[in-house]
């Protein structure tokens, strides 16, 4: 997909009204935007199953968009339709404006990045030669593209002695790194992930979704990203889309509103236990009132949290601290200031109240 | 021994000729037959429903008796008894009927996970064959190939009792004539011819798949 459509100049031709209502997009799309956007979008197979029912939605430029659900709630269905591996039954997708059905698929699919669970490596190749395979099919010349797959290899964090190894040789984590270099390798706007990191083991997949953080801080691509893992949609998504089996929208929102405002009975469930608690992952922990330190000294089992972290974190220090006493740190580490558990929790108590 | 070899001497060119021919008429079969079951496994391998007809098809022509077949085909093809012809489209036959069964399997052994991200990549579909799913299928159809070689260099003895060419002329003459000599020979260089034919495809196969070989390095 061609990221350079005319909305600027579209934008510089309307109306002030139009523009008024178009605000948001004329703004985003003069920075070279794409959304894809849902309208209505169903699929229903010839035995009569319906996997994705009447779904609308828009992934926002530059933001990750986690859809999230129970097997069977046609999330990989929605995600897939987007590059057309399947097809949509009724409804539209729209890229940057643009109904997906109006460029060949196999086109379509050599601008859109695709990470897929168990990493869907090309066994009878090399790491590198997984790398640069769309630049390949694209016709970039051999040794141009294998200058950029090294240099993504090292992005993905991956030792270049690994370029040219075979994937069998590497670990599901590695193997994992070189899928989302292979995915990057064109520098598609848009970036489709599904379930990249399921397979691997719970370290490797914390190590893996924080690297994927900072990679997307400094690429800026718009992912839609399936995972059935609540946690891990929490975490990775600027939005997250939470389906129910039938392939039905129960919320689209943020990762906070979700924890905090869960609009039904199913998305309280599917989010599971201590919400109240996950979501004070979301507050800001700058506010807390602190007391002085009066040259405290941060003695040894005392317990720190950092002062641009969460409350969460900050919660989580006092209530594991041997006198129920939490040390907050500014950026450079140093100390300063104290709280205790019990005003935390008053904190909370008029920060909730003046939520609700 | 030593009229053996005065034998082998004697008959040096002879010898030469028979091999030679048993060589060609052992691997042109193999060479057509593969091009023939490629494109039919492909198509078998996205057409599902035509698979289980093409196999009955193939296990049927290759229960067809090696014989039989040397003789019908002169009349349904209206060629010479003696043409080499008919040798070789019979063996092409069999090895397509073999050789059909590890097309299939090979295209079916590349993962799911595999074809998916090829897909989803932007490959088109007879560029992911060749691209793809065909090199991931080498060490499986390489399986095939190597049985339908050796398979061919033993059958081509048979097309000697219908009159052609090949090393079981020693055999058909040596029995007529009682001579020991023809027959070890013939025994010997089939044999060997065999394993020379197998060995090659072995090493093609290696030099064409360094990833299995990385595969079994790796204990999976």
């Amino acid at each position: 997909m061609p990221h350079n459509r005319p909305y600027a100049r579209q934008g510089a031709d309307l109306s002030p009204r139009l523009r008024t209502i178009m605000g948001d997009r004329v703004r985003k799309d003069r920075q070279g935007v794409v959304l894809i956007e849902f309208e209505s979008v169903s699929k229903r197979y010839d035995d009569g199953t319906v996997a994705v029912d009447n779904l609308s939605l828009t992934a926002a430029n530059g933001e990750i968009t986690v859809l999230v659900g129970p097997s069977g709630c046609g999330k990989t269905t929605s995600l897939r339709m987007i590059n057309r591996t399947i097809a949509v039954t009724s409804g539209r997708i729209l890229v940057d404006g643009d109904d997906i059905r109006s460029v060949d698929a196999v086109k379509l699919r050599r601008g859109i990045g695709y990470v897929i669970q168990q990493a869907g490596l090309f066994p009878h190749r090399t790491v590198l030669d997984n790398v640069t395979t769309v630049p390949r099919l694209l016709g970039v010349d051999r040794r141009e593209a294998n200058k950029r797959g090294m240099e993504l290899l090292e992005r993905v964090g991956l030792d270049p002695h690994l370029a040219r190894r075979y994937p069998v040789q590497l670990s599901g984590g590695q193997q994992q790194r070189v899928g989302v270099a292979r995915a990057l390798a064109a520098d598609p706007s848009i970036m489709l992930m599904d379930e990249p990191f399921s397979a691997v083991d719970p370290v490797v997949r914390m190590g893996l979704q924080d690297e994927f953080l900072r990679l997307q801080q400094d690429l800026g691509k718009t992912i839609v990203f399936v995972t059935h893992d609540i946690d891990e949609a929490v975490k990775l998504g600027d939005k997250v889309a939470v389906l129910e089996v039938g392939g039905r929208l129960a919320q689209f929102d943020s990762p906070a509103n979700l924890l905090s405002k869960p609009v039904d009975e199913f998305v309280e469930q599917f989010i599971g236990r201590d919400r109240g608690y996950r979501a004070l992952g979301f507050l800001p922990a700058s506010e807390l009132p602190l007391q002085d330190l009066n040259a405290t000294a941060i003695g040894p089992g005392a317990k720190t949290f950092p002062r641009s972290g969460s409350l969460r974190a900050a919660l989580d220090a006092a209530l594991t601290s041997s006198d129920g006493r939490a040390f907050a740190l500014d950026d450079d580490g140093t100390a300063i200031g104290l709280i205790s558990q019990s005003e935390i929790s008053a904190f909370i108590v008029t920060k909730h109240a003046a939520v609700s | 021994m030593n009229d053996y070899f005065s034998y082998l001497h004697d008959n040096a060119g002879t010898i030469g000729g028979l091999l030679r021919a048993h060589t060609y008429l052992s691997v042109v079969p193999v060479v057509l037959g593969l091009l023939i079951a490629l494109p039919l496994g492909a198509i078998a391998d996205t057409k599902r429903w035509l698979m289980t007809p093409l196999l009955a098809t193939a296990g049927a022509l290759y229960s067809l008796p090696s014989l039989a077949l040397l003789l019908l085909l002169p009349i349904i093809l209206g060629t010479q008894i003696l043409d080499s012809v008919n040798l070789i489209i019979a063996l092409t036959i069999y090895t397509v009927a073999l050789l059909l069964r590890g097309v299939i399997d090979g295209l079916g052994s590349v993962p799911d996970h595999v074809k998916l991200a090829a897909v989803g990549l932007g490959y088109s579909p007879l560029r992911r064959l060749f691209a793809v799913d065909l090199p991931i299928a080498v060490p499986v159809v390489t399986a095939g190939v190597r049985v339908a070689t050796v398979a061919n260099v033993s059958l081509v003895s048979v097309g000697s009792i219908i009159g052609l060419n090949g090393l079981g002329e020693l055999f058909t003459r040596g029995f007529q004539t009682n001579d020991y000599n023809m027959i070890v020979t013939g025994i010997v260089l089939s044999v060997l011819l065999a394993f020379t034919l197998d060995a090659i495809i072995v090493t093609a196969q290696r030099l064409l798949t360094p990833w299995a070989r990385a595969a079994a390095g790796a204990g999976r």
